[in-house]
């Protein structure tokens, strides 16, 4: 039904364009000369006048309407049922609706149920067809207004370009918003969560286990919120990552902009990129299927006890992920040090690789260290290798054979599925993004920083 | 050496460099060693990588299929003749296979063993007996040979998955069903096809009906809703940006976000989608346009990015040709930057498109991982997306299901390599250098 509304919508705003074009033509009588603005301009600008109030209006109305409808229903409620709590409230919505889409019901529907279904069903059919009839009215009101001020002095470029103008203005716009709203919707959800847990103890605590009991007499779940082991086990898998990337991937650029012929690099280097392109996804799978299953069985050959879900093979792998973003951002700053220095440095009579390290990498080293923070914070942020290859549970360890648990893969646990808002638990997912957006926010300010502030200029 | 026209210092420091010759000539071996062995060690990875999938993947693409002859037989499928839709559509297909596979097996007696031999078969041989008949209800009363999906299991062993030597309890294949499965291989009932199943079934617990439409439509409703909106507000920011704005604090300040943006964990998208669009706008979960919103607001910053440089790369000299014809800016805009900057941004584009298709971890949260049959029809059906599918499917214990998982990524890879070498092309055709 909608679908067609918007073709309706569309067809009409193509029409209006010829409308509003012709029409300008005629009340000059086909000499362009006398109008202000190129005719195209005029049709532009009755399409605009056409399609733009219709389509502000259809978006907020597509928007809002179910709340309204909700509310408006509940309003219309047996007031035993307006009396329920929120939580309960809730589910007396949602079952609600599930009796509208008619599909399967929690509990049987009353007759109550029924009748507010019937009143939901009721109130959606006039809301669409008042959306109908709007739209449509805004739309031709919108194409007459336009063509009846369209006159030869209508200053309609100005007012196209205007409107463009706006468009452009509102789209750049969005980074900033997209920023405020990550900020607030995690720090609103995470100061509710810390008021029903202190910070201290979800910065300092070492116990985690998120499960919180549903009833009074429920035993195991306790619900500790001591986030330190995440923190470790996050810092333990970037480590080996970085530890398996920051060598491979260095050495890799050094290499080839430095030792090898322009063929090989030509083939090479896109081989290594691909790495960056394929879905970490891929990767865990990879990771959890078989890079886990070599590195158990390897260390059970050399007598250790290796955990199936050892941090060990979640860091290889995530390592390997990382390669191609260590080695090209310090092919960049490599490639960006001049041949001069190169050449002075032969010329001395040093080797290529007393070059390399006494020359080309000292140079190059703000650029490399904000390469490598840039890298790290990727490799904190990397979700689905971890979820797939790292375990749940959140031992506080430094072993790197034992199973660990990372900030992110307690975030995606938390949050996937159906999860009510309130708990304690799924306020705990966002407290445990403010910080890795806090982290992830400050290593790349330093990296920032560390290559604004140590960067060589050469001329 | 010839030190002898040297001063005495100058042969001494000679010397001393000859001396150490050799240790760093060594030195300088083995570092560039080093070098090789990294970019071995990652060339390696990548093969490892695909080696892997790959051999993981291709058995997922062939499905065994039994051949049975089917008696369709009036009295249990239409007992009253009358070829109603209806009544066509609930009768008891199952029975049309078990009956066949009895007539195979005359001397299988017994609950337990039935139940076994009832196994081969895949649940969704009925459903396949049923689209048949529906069809062409003409097939009833006649016998008909079909070829019918074996179980996941059959599958397997058929494939090579499972070892008939081991012990009976260590196989999921029981040793009276191995009997059954020879004979049928014996008389050439038994054959390997084409896995169409893969490739036009939504999700499913029985990995021989499973497949990545549902996914792959997902993926492509919600690609398009992020298209839509990332683009043209992409490019319309990079314009504002490098056409347009003043240098000053306000666009440094979107320019900061944008760089900011770009370097945000993908999760962190996720709990946005979740508490504004889910939460407070209420819009529906596992829904493609969420997911698109949400990939929308991830890929912008990349389209921005590659649009300002290609906006960068048109020649000032353009600009001011354009302007002083008597162009607007706007038309200048429009009628000569655009046009010339277009690849550079299509190309920027695709390759946040190919960013967005690999995304997985925001969907989690927004709900895209529930368990959908149904192929979804728009933009607000439940769907789910392929990396998401393949996540699930990764979960799952059964070796049919590694395969197919890996076929999964098979098919998604193909999908990001050519939209890479899609992006790729249009960049060397259209690449101009003033």
């Amino acid at each position: 039904m909608l679908s067609y509304l918007i073709l309706l919508l569309l067809i009409l705003t193509t029409v209006s364009y010829y409308l509003g074009r012709s029409r300008s033509l005629a009340s000059v009588s086909g000499r362009t000369q006398d109008l202000h603005s190129l005719p195209s301009y005029y049709g532009f600008f009755t399409a605009l006048w056409c399609g733009l109030p219709a389509l502000i209006v259809f978006v907020f109305w597509i928007t809002f309407q179910p709340t309204i409808i909700t509310h408006l229903v509940v309003a219309g409620m047996p007031p035993e049922i307006q009396g329920l709590p929120e939580a309960q409230l809730n589910l007396a919505i949602n079952d609600l609706k599930n009796v509208v889409s008619g599909n399967i019901v929690s509990s049987n529907p009353n007759p109550a149920m029924l009748a507010a279904a019937e009143h939901y069903k009721n109130l959606q059919t006039i809301s669409s067809a008042a959306l109908w009839v709007t739209v449509l009215a805004l739309a031709i009101g919108g194409i007459a207004y336009a063509r009846r001020s369209i006159a030869p002095t209508l200053r309609a470029r100005n007012k196209v370009e205007m409107t463009i103008m706006v468009f452009f203005i509102a789209s750049s716009t969005i980074a900033i918003f997209t920023t405020i709203g990550i900020v607030l919707s995690v720090l609103f959800e995470s100061l509710r969560f810390f008021q029903k847990v202190p910070v201290t103890e979800f910065l300092f605590g070492l116990q985690w286990s998120p499960q919180t009991a549903l009833r009074a007499d429920q035993a195991g779940s306790s619900g500790a919120f001591g986030a330190v082991p995440l923190f470790t086990g996050t810092l333990l898998i970037s480590a080996i990552a970085m530890l398996v990337a920051v060598p491979l991937g260095l050495m890799s650029a050094l290499y080839l902009s430095e030792y090898a012929a322009p063929k090989f690099r030509a083939v090479a280097k896109p081989i290594l990129e691909i790495l960056a392109g394929i879905p970490t996804v891929v990767y865990g799978f990879f990771a959890a299927l078989t890079v886990a299953p070599i590195v158990r069985d390897t260390g059970h050959l050399l007598g250790l006890n290796v955990a199936s879900e050892s941090a060990l093979a979640a860091g290889l792998v995530m390592g390997i992920m990382i390669i191609p973003f260590v080695s090209s951002l310090s092919d960049d700053v490599i490639n960006a040090v001049p041949q001069a220095m190169r050449d002075g440095s032969y010329a001395l009579g040093a080797t290529r690789s007393e070059t390399i390290t006494r020359v080309i990498l000292p140079a190059a080293l703000p650029g490399i260290v904000a390469a490598i923070l840039l890298a790290a914070s990727r490799a904190i942020g990397e979700t689905m290798i971890v979820v797939m290859a790292a375990g749940m549970a959140a031992n506080l360890t430094a072993n790197p054979l034992q199973a660990v648990t990372t900030v992110t893969v307690q975030i995606a646990t938390l949050l996937t599925g159906d999860q009510e808002f309130e708990s304690a638990k799924t306020l705990a997912a966002f407290a445990l993004g403010l910080v890795l957006f806090t982290v992830t926010l400050a290593l790349n300010a330093i990296a920032l920083h560390v290559v604004r502030k140590y960067r060589e200029q050469y001329e | 050496m010839n030190n002898s026209n040297l001063t005495p210092a100058a042969a001494n420091t000679t010397a001393i460099v000859a001396a150490g010759l050799k240790h760093r000539h060594a030195a300088e071996k083995r570092f560039k060693l080093y070098g090789l062995i990294a970019i071995t060690l990652g060339l390696l990875s990548v093969l490892l990588l695909f080696v892997d999938i790959i051999s993981k993947g291709y058995p997922a693409f062939q499905q065994t299929f039994v051949k049975l002859e089917i008696k369709f037989d009036e009295a249990s499928l239409d007992p009253t003749g009358s070829r109603d839709p209806q009544v066509l559509a609930s009768a008891d297909y199952s029975a049309l296979v078990k009956a066949a596979l009895r007539e195979l097996f005359p001397d299988v007696a017994g609950r337990e063993e039935r139940r076994a031999l009832y196994g081969l078969i895949s649940s969704g041989a009925s459903f396949q007996l049923q689209d048949m008949v529906l069809k062409n209800p003409a097939l009833i009363g006649t016998t008909q040979s079909v070829w019918v999906p074996a179980a996941a299991t059959v599958d397997t062993f058929i494939k090579g998955g499972i070892d008939r030597d081991t012990t009976e309890i260590n196989r999921s294949l029981k040793d009276n069903q191995i009997v059954w499965i020879d004979k049928l291989v014996a008389s050439g009932a038994v054959e390997k096809q084409f896995n169409k199943a893969l490739f036009t079934n939504g999700d499913s617990r029985e990995p021989e009906l499973a497949g990545i439409r549902g996914a792959l439509m997902g993926s492509i409703y919600t690609l398009l809703v992020t298209m839509a909106l990332s683009f043209p507000m992409g490019v319309a920011t990079a314009l504002y940006l490098e056409e347009f704005a003043a240098k000053n604090r306000w666009s440094d300040l979107i320019e900061v976000n944008i760089n900011n943006l770009a370097a945000v964990p993908s999760i962190i998208y996720g709990l946005l989608g979740l508490a504004v669009y889910l939460q407070f706008f209420g819009l529906p979960r596992s829904a493609p346009l969420v997911g698109g919103l949400v990939l929308t607001l991830m890929t912008l910053p990349i389209i921005i990015i590659a649009s300002r440089a290609a906006l960068k790369s048109v020649p000032p000299s353009i600009r001011e040709a354009a302007l002083g014809m008597g162009a607007s800016k706007m038309q200048m805009v429009f009628h000569h930057v655009l046009p010339l900057a277009m690849p550079g941004m299509l190309t920027g584009a695709i390759i946040g498109m190919a960013h967005a298709l690999g995304e997985t971890a925001p969907l989690l949260m927004i709900g895209m991982v529930a368990f959908i049959v149904d192929i979804p029809h728009g933009i607000l059906d439940p769907a789910t997306v392929l990396p998401v599918q393949i996540y699930l499917w990764a979960d799952l214990p059964e070796r049919a299901f590694v395969e197919r998982t890996s076929a999964a990524i098979m098919v998604l890879l193909a999908f990001l390599i050519t939209m890479n070498a899609v992006a790729v092309i249009l960049r060397r055709r259209f690449e101009r250098r003033w």
